[in-house]
């Protein structure tokens, strides 16, 4: 079990400040995401986008704002746990045990949650027989690509990762590629390469086509696909595949007894706590009077709730506001002089 | 101002006027008109703003960019007639353009 100061849920760009702000008033913290890698939607939906009203800095992309806030908070060292997800919170006493879903486990009086929009995750297929064989026969992404030798596989999706599974499973499994228009947006190469594994018959292509039903008993036996006109086909398979990209989920988030209003959870202004003693809600995930959702608010917010973190985290001590250009305390802890 | 009509899933629909170079997304969060989510905030970097365009409006719209059709692969039951609202530019030739929302976003 990790101790620590605070527990910061999300390393996208509010996630990362307040663990800045954290370091600068001398808490610890360990922050946890999802997401394989640092920066959040920054990152994962628009990495190449200018953003333009970060304050004093007239234009950057979301890598350039990531990369900035990752040089920014460098010095206190703390811990990413990527890949990661916080699953559960439980109380005990005055302090909160945090579980992910790798198993790992943190003790600590405060929990940030800096969630955006909430986890990323894959999108699955709407109809409501695939849940019957979720994670068994009907998967969205690939652990152990040995399980589909010799078998059927039925792929539905247009982007890299459909194209690339139907390609590498072709060599040893029957693969069908279902795509519900006939233009792809995956590599030229894969497309092409695609076109030709079809021509030769060792694809089966169907493009206009999308999920209709899953049947079978006990296990997997066939999946009905149909065209725009209602026509329907079925197809004989051991398992479905989808790759329609990820949406954002609230998750587990939603399972932690806090109040929330629609997809947000509701904070005070003061320090960010939510209705649970320790727990703070900051960025795009919070919601108050007059909320922007911008990130100059999330870093605002994370800056109140690192001060809000501070008397759980250190009951006997009393908060002393500093700034970073007078401070010694604060450019020790930055290891500047 | 231009009047477009936004139809829930369920049926219940909202005509709202809606300012000329606002998109149709922006219409309906402005408006708290529920059923668009728009998470991303208009960047075309998510499919939860996604609706339903009848033919003989579809036809009428500016055509999609590039990289629209690759978000809507990635809606909840994108079909040929769909469109992210937040790609739909608001103008007096949209008058009267009616939208449906899918049964959800995500």
């Amino acid at each position: 079990m990790i101790k620590t100061d605070a527990v910061v849920i999300g390393a996208g760009p509010t996630g990362l400040f307040c663990a800045h702000q954290l370091g600068i008033i001398g808490l610890k913290c360990e922050i946890v995401d999802n997401l394989d890698k640092i920066g959040g939607q920054c990152i994962e939906l628009y990495p190449d986008k200018p953003i333009y009203d970060i304050p004093a800095v007239p234009e950057c992309t979301g890598e350039e704002l990531t990369n900035n806030l990752i040089k920014q908070i460098k010095p206190f060292k703390f811990n990413f746990h990527l890949n990661d997800r916080v699953q559960e919170l439980t109380q005990e006493n005055e302090s909160w045990i945090v579980k992910t879903s790798n198993g790992k486990e943190f003790i600590t009086p405060n929990v940030i949650i800096a969630g955006g929009v909430g986890s990323f995750e894959p999108r699955k297929f709407p109809t409501k027989s695939a849940e019957k064989f979720d994670g068994i026969s009907v998967l969205y992404s690939i652990k152990d690509k040995t399980i589909f030798k010799g078998k059927s596989v039925a792929i539905f999706g247009g982007g890299d990762s459909a194209l690339d599974w139907a390609i590498e499973l072709s060599g040893s499994s029957k693969v069908s590629l279902i795509h519900r228009r006939d233009e792809f947006r995956g590599a030229p190469a894969s497309v092409q390469k695609i076109k030709k594994l079809s021509e030769k018959k060792i694809i089966n292509l169907f493009t206009k086509y999308s999920i209709k039903d899953i049947k079978g008993n006990g296990s997997l036996e066939e999946v009905e696909i149909k065209n725009e006109d209602g026509q329907s086909k079925i197809l004989k398979t051991d398992y479905v595949l989808g790759f329609f990209g990820l949406i954002m989920q609230l998750g587990p988030i939603a399972d932690w007894g806090l109040n929330l209003d629609k997809k947000a959870i509701p904070v005070n202004t003061e320090n960010f706590e939510t209705n649970k003693k320790g727990i703070f809600a900051i960025g795009d995930i919070c919601t108050y009077p007059g909320k922007l959702k911008l990130i100059l608010s999330g870093f605002h917010e994370g800056a109140l709730a690192a001060r809000g973190c501070f008397k759980y985290a250190r009951p006997n001590e009393k908060y002393r506001f500093e700034f970073t250009t007078a401070s010694n305390t604060i450019k020790d802890r930055l290891g500047v002089k | 101002m231009t009047k477009i009509k936004y139809v829930e899933h369920n049926g219940n629909e909202h005509i709202i006027d809606v300012q000329n170079g606002l998109t149709v997304m922006e219409g309906a969060v402005q408006n708290d008109i529920p059923g668009i989510d728009a998470d991303c905030g208009g960047g075309m970097s998510c499919a939860t703003c996604h609706v339903y365009v009848k033919e003989e409006w579809y036809n009428k719209l500016p055509k999609k960019e590039i990289g629209e059709d690759d978000m809507l692969d990635q809606a909840y039951e994108p079909k040929s007639n769909s469109r992210l609202s937040c790609q739909i530019i608001v103008s007096d030739e949209l008058d009267g353009l009616i939208v449906h929302m899918p049964e959800k976003q995500v």
